[in-house]
């Protein structure tokens, strides 16, 4: 036995104990799996071993391989060895590795039951912590159960930190077997009143969570908490305390009445801070429930008022505390109260709009919200121009979208409700297009189509923005970046179509819609714009067939039919199938056209007919047509059974119905009626209930009738239309300005009134503060609801939404037109394309410096050879071409695939894993006519000496689907590697003198040009700057991207120009001076 | 509160303890998934945050963050202050503690922990009974791994 012992405490000198493991494992973080597998191997041999104390350490440096992630559950049994060891120390680990590792499904916890009851009823108070501790990790039913009786004894145990113990569990023990609670339920209640302190609270925090899940049974408690509220200290259990009583108030309003006077003078006194947050929570919350189903008496409710201000006040000063941590609390709490009483919270709006300063993003993100819920009329300019003013500072583009969705919500919230002045929200919108990189294209167009839809006055405007737009859509399609913009483009061509007889200018507005860019569109924008385009050209058409003169009307057509055929080989179905048919039509118009037949008013009928907004539920207005029964059957109903007599059944199917139709409809009405009275009646006596402002009332009202909108007069001093500048400023301006005349003429009547008045009632009319109603909106939305009435005028069509007159008369023509014209367009593709096929034979293009030479498929312009500075700061050599590839043919061109001969000196830097003689995939595509710039990069060894190299680039042609080849040659001068660096004269005087330099020089004879243009030649063309100019004489400098400083000294003297040169590298600057003199011999 | 996590600035697990019964893969995807949100923050930002359902207190000192969720209804402010109570805890115990200390100890570090809250409630508020009760039971614990002295890298 003794050696046994000894034999144990030898091998144990040899394990590993928890520190070499994690030291271990700290040592080989290249193959931790491998290290953690061969641990495990020895702990399962551990394990094995009789010794406990062996085995107990293997638990424990499982207990740790588990936090890592790796799965112990094989060693369950094993723990359980531990938790029953007689050893404290084991004991320990062994619970403490249970508590990590069991669930609710480890099926050997049925073991511990006896285990955990004998520990829990040991002599040792550790024993029985311990053994609490556990369990209250993986307490199961049945241990809830079967342990139950247990640990209520243990509630009344002599140590209190056993009791402690006991009272928390009893909680996990209520949630698990709900049985337990009637019988412990009269100790908990003894446990409130424990002399321990922390037993008490212990007490406190489990009736607060049980009373939190079903307050009413334990309203009886309320007058214990009440004295334990005032009399205690810890601010850890009036923390729970204010939390029992905030869910009892509800069920119990005299409650709230008590609990005033304790709660006010908590937040007056206490300095923690999450007490007061939780009083003032509290007292929020308790407010929602008061407001509504117990009413309390008024004196109390204008107390209850005066406290709940006081919270508002606190809540303030947690906003403006320099912690984020109560400035987003305050936040979070203020948004609780903006649900019940805007008003309140529209107050503090200064400093809500400070919080959009804050750095941290959560912070703005709540203040966003709260703003949403505190816009009026009044202050909805202002709030949006802020916010206007933090879209363009934002960096990162989620917040930035998020901004931008929050000014959509906040102005369209409730049918527009707060936009007085649409002109203005248009602008907004417009603006909102020059964000960078935003996702919401789609919100902002589909806004755009809503209010010019619904705001019949402001779509002359709107036409006029979105014509401009259009014609400056390169802004949003030129950048990849900027895709999710183009959507809003969709809207722009809609409302310019719709709307065109708004157009200033309807013929730019057709040009802009049928660019070949458009064609890089996607796809269902392209459909828009086609669709569109032949909407404006109706209108158009008529317009000019109204002058004599013929031929601009002709001129029309004959751009549709140019441009057309862009969209007809669009790869888009929508796109091809609208262009086709739009084209033929075309074509068949110029026909009549050519034949004289005024044919613009027959166009015009296509697209006649007024869109109208329409209300889900409208279907409802539409009125029945005379002698349609719409409950009478269209067929006999299959009769249910044959046995049933046929009389009752015909009355069934003709009376029944129609009377209790009518009559559920009339009570209805009157129930309806009469609920709304009650209701009103209600919310009068409310005083915390805010009566609904009047004014949204009106628009409902106002709404039917064009005519009835309000359209105020605006003195406009700012021309309106300026492109691309921010607009929506001025109209803060203007409304102000407006406000403040509609304020003196409003003043000016009341003067009036009450002169005439003079001597009547003598009573004073309060003019002070604006009041909402006060501001009448310029414009109106037309608010489609179920509850509006249709004017007369308004009374949908039945039909059809768009009254088309069908042409019948050229129908018959078109037919027969058809494929003869078809035909010639086939032949004249073909000899397009035979005519390129001629040239191939000679196609070798050199290309140099921005002149093409010869006219072929494709173009290729090199812009010098730009040089990438990012790169040379690192190595010097890198220089990257910008190519402009431009489609000069008809046809798509695919698949381009550049490619250069590298040489030893310079190579094109290709992807890795690509060989030195792949070619680069352009990553564009070329539909016909439209260019584009493709980048590559070079790398140099040495750029002391001129370069070309050699290279060819291959294409396919869509439709011929023949690999086409086009050779060229990129020429890198030696001015190319310089890049333009400002000196000063001194650092250039001490360049100089340092005797570094080499020396040369050249003489231009015959140079016939001002000094200056001489001077400014080689600038642009020699990448040189100027450094100082003395009459004939200037003094130029230039820096390679290898560093190699480049000096000129220019002289002129009639015709001939002597340059001196100096530079740390002779072959750099005599290549250089070679190329200045080139560069002066051709002209 | 739900479960308590501590993990280090590389995304490193330090503590776990649990008081809602999940399973392992439940437990391992709300790790991931919070440890990342957390680390993402900024430093400025203000040591709350709503996750799923619930709201999330975190805090960190040094080099560990000190994570907590906890229910709607809870409040944020006492839960950041049980954080720092046990900080304070662990402190006076290890003696100006390092993260290292929890490595090496994290079954003391676990001992506090259960000494301080209890199925996810604090059940002692006083620190000084709380280090009382940890001495008393380190002292019934036999000598042995005070034998090894550590060696910390």
């Amino acid at each position: 036995m003794a050696l046994k012992i000894v034999k144990g405490s030898i091998d144990r000198m040899f394990d590993k104990n928890l520190q070499d493991l994690v030291r271990g494992i700290r040592n080989h973080k290249e193959d931790e799996a491998k290290y953690i597998s061969t641990c495990i191997d020895e702990i399962k041999q551990e394990l094995k071993q009789d010794n406990i104390a062996v085995k107990a350490n293997a638990v424990c440096k499982l207990t740790y391989l588990q936090m890592l992630g790796y799965d112990v559950s094989w060693a369950a049994f094993n723990i359980v060895e531990v938790m029953s060891s007689s050893k404290f120390t084991y004991k320990r680990i062994g619970y403490l590795a249970a508590s990590q590792c069991f669930h609710e499904s480890t099926d050997v916890i049925m073991l511990t039951t006896n285990q955990i009851r004998k520990d829990l009823s040991s002599p040792n108070q550790y024993d029985t912590g311990v053994a609490l501790t556990g369990l209250s990790c993986f307490v199961t039913p049945d241990l809830a159960r079967d342990l139950a009786n247990d640990i209520m004894t243990l509630m009344s145990h002599t140590k209190p930190y056993i009791r402690k113990k006991a009272v928390l569990i009893m909680y996990k023990v209520f949630l698990k077997y709900p049985e337990s609670l009637r019988p412990a339920f009269p100790r908990l209640k003894e446990k409130l009143e424990d002399p321990d302190p922390g037993v008490q609270s212990a007490a406190v925090n489990v009736i607060c969570e049980l009373a939190r899940r079903n307050p009413k049974n334990y309203l009886s408690l309320a007058p214990l908490f009440f004295k334990l509220m005032t009399s205690s200290t810890n601010n850890w259990v009036l923390i729970k305390i204010i939390k029992l009583f905030g869910a009892l108030t509800p069920l119990e309003p005299r409650l709230g009445k008590k609990l005033i006077e304790p709660l006010t003078n908590l937040i007056h006194s206490t300095s923690a801070m999450s007490l007061l947050y939780e009083c003032v929570n509290t007292v929020i919350a308790g407010h929602d429930v008061n407001g509504s189903p117990f009413l309390p008496p008024f004196s109390l409710a204008l107390f209850l008022f005066l406290r709940f201000q006081l919270c508002v006040q606190k809540l303030r000063i947690l906003i403006e505390d320099s912690d984020q941590n109560l400035k987003y609390l305050g936040l979070l709490a203020m948004s609780k109260i903006l649900k019940t009483h805007p008003k309140s919270v529209q107050s503090h709006k200064d400093l809500i709009l400070q919080c959009l300063d804050d750095k941290d993003e959560s912070i703005r993100l709540r203040a966003l919200d709260l703003l949403y819920g505190m816009v009026s009329k009044k202050n909805l300019m202002e709030i949006v121009k802020k916010l206007m003013l933090h879209v363009d500072k934002a960096e990162g583009t989620t917040y930035r979208d998020e901004l931008l969705t929050k000014i959509i919500d906040i102005c369209s919230q409730s049918n527009y409700q707060y936009i007085t002045n649409f002109e203005w929200y248009i602008s907004i919108l417009v603006e909102l297009t020059r964000l960078e990189g935003t996702r919401h294209g789609h919100l902002i167009a589909s806004q755009m189509l809503d209010v010019a839809i619904r705001v019949k006055a402001i779509r002359v405007f709107a036409v006029a923005q979105m014509a401009t737009l259009l014609d400056n859509a390169h802004l949003m399609t030129g950048n990849v970046q900027r895709k999710g913009i183009c959507e809003v483009l969709y809207a722009a061509a809609w409302i310019c179509g719709e709307f065109s007889e708004h157009l200033e200018n309807p013929m730019q507005t057709l040009e802009a819609m049928l660019r070949p860019k458009v064609a890089t569109l996607p796809g269902h924008i392209q459909a828009v714009y086609v669709q569109n385009a032949a909407k404006l050209f109706a209108t158009l058409l008529k317009n000019q067939e109204g002058n004599t003169d013929r031929t601009a009307a002709q001129e029309t057509s004959q751009l549709m039919i140019d441009r057309l055929p862009l969209f007809v080989q669009s790869a888009n179905l929508e796109v091809q199938e609208r262009a086709s048919c739009i084209l033929q039509l075309v074509k068949y118009i110029q026909k009549l056209q050519q034949k004289d037949v005024e044919v613009a008013e027959e166009v015009i009928a296509l697209f006649a007919g007024e869109l109208n907004p329409v209300a889900p539920k409208a279907q409802k207005k539409v009125p029945v047509p005379e002698g349609l029964d719409l409950d009478a059957w269209i067929n006999e109903p299959p009769s249910e059974s044959e046995s049933e007599d046929e009389q009752p059944k015909a009355i069934f199917a003709k009376e029944e119905p129609k009377h209790s139709r009518a009559r559920h409809t009339e009570v209805d009405e009157k129930e309806l009626a009469k609920r709304r009275e009650a209701r009103k009646q209600e919310q009068a006596n409310n005083p915390f209930y805010i009566k609904a402002s009047p004014s949204s009332q009106k628009v409902y009202q106002e709404a039917p009738g064009v005519e009835h909108i309000p359209v105020v007069q605006i003195d406009l001093s700012v021309p309106l239309k300026v492109p691309g500048l921010p607009m929506s400023d001025q109209y803060v301006k203007l409304e102000e300005e407006r406000r403040q005349k509609e304020r003196v003429e409003k003043k000016k009547k009341e003067k009036k009134k009450r002169k005439e008045k003079r001597g009547g009632r003598g009573k004073k009319h309060d003019s002070g503060p604006e009041s909402e109603e006060d501001i009448t909106p310029a414009h109106m939305v037309d608010i489609v609801t179920e509850e509006m009435p249709l004017a007369d005028s308004e009374k949908l069509p039945v039909r059809s939404h768009r009254a088309a007159e069908a042409l019948k008369s050229p129908a018959e023509d078109g037919d027969a037109e058809s494929p003869a014209s078809q035909e010639p367009k086939k032949k004249s593709s073909k000899e397009k394309r035979e005519k390129k096929k001629d040239k191939d034979g000679d196609r070798k293009v050199s290309v140099k410096n921005g002149n093409p030479t010869r006219e072929t498929a494709l173009w290729m312009y090199i812009y010098g050879a730009e040089i990438d500075i990012q790169g040379n700061l690192q190595d010097g050599s890198q220089v990257v071409v910008s190519v402009i590839f431009e489609n000069k043919c008809d046809n798509f061109l695919k698949t381009m695939e550049f490619n250069v001969l590298d040489s030893l000196n310079s190579k094109l830097q290709r992807p890795e894993g690509s060989g030195p003689h792949d070619g680069l995939s352009v990553p564009f595509q070329l539909p016909p006519g439209v260019s584009n710039e493709a980048r590559f990069v070079f790398t140099m060894q040495s750029i002391v000496m001129p370069q070309k190299l050699k290279g060819t680039l291959t294409f396919i042609i869509k439709d011929s689907s023949t690999h086409e080849k086009l050779d060229f040659k990129l020429h890198f001068t030696c001015s190319s590697y310089l890049i333009t660096t400002p000196c000063y004269s001194d650092a250039f005087a001490k360049l100089l003198e340092s005797g570094d330099l080499k020396c040369s020089s050249v003489r231009l004879e015959g140079v016939n040009m001002p000094f200056h243009h001489l001077l400014a030649r080689i600038c642009f063309h020699h990448h040189f700057s100027v450094v100082e100019r003395i009459d004939s004489c200037a003094s130029m400098y230039s820096r390679s991207i290898q560093g190699h400083h480049v000096c000129l000294l220019v002289k002129t003297s009639g015709q001939t120009v002597s340059i001196d040169a100096k530079c740390d590298e002779p072959t750099l600057l005599g290549n250089v001076l070679d190329e200045i003199k080139q560069t002066f011999s051709q002209c | 509160m739900q479960f308590m996590l501590l993990f280090s600035r590389q995304g490193k697990l330090r503590l776990q303890k649990w008081y809602v019964p999940l399973s392992d893969k439940e437990k391992k995807k709300i790790t991931r998934e919070l440890v990342q949100t957390v680390l993402a923050r900024k430093p400025k930002m203000c040591s709350f945050l709503e996750w799923r359902d619930l709201k999330v207190v975190y805090k960190r000192y040094a080099s560990l963050y000190f994570c907590c969720a906890i229910e709607e209804q809870d409040n944020e402010l006492i839960t950041l202050e049980i954080i720092h109570r046990y900080v304070e805890l662990l402190d006076k115990y290890f003696g100006s503690v390092c993260e290292l200390d929890i490595i090496f100890n994290f079954e003391k570090a676990y001992f506090i922990l259960d000494e301080f809250l209890l199925g996810g409630e604090a059940q002692e508020t006083s620190k000084k009974t709380v280090l009382k009760a940890i001495e008393q039971a380190d002292l019934l614990q036999e000598v042995r791994p005070h034998v090894v002295t550590l060696h910390y890298e």
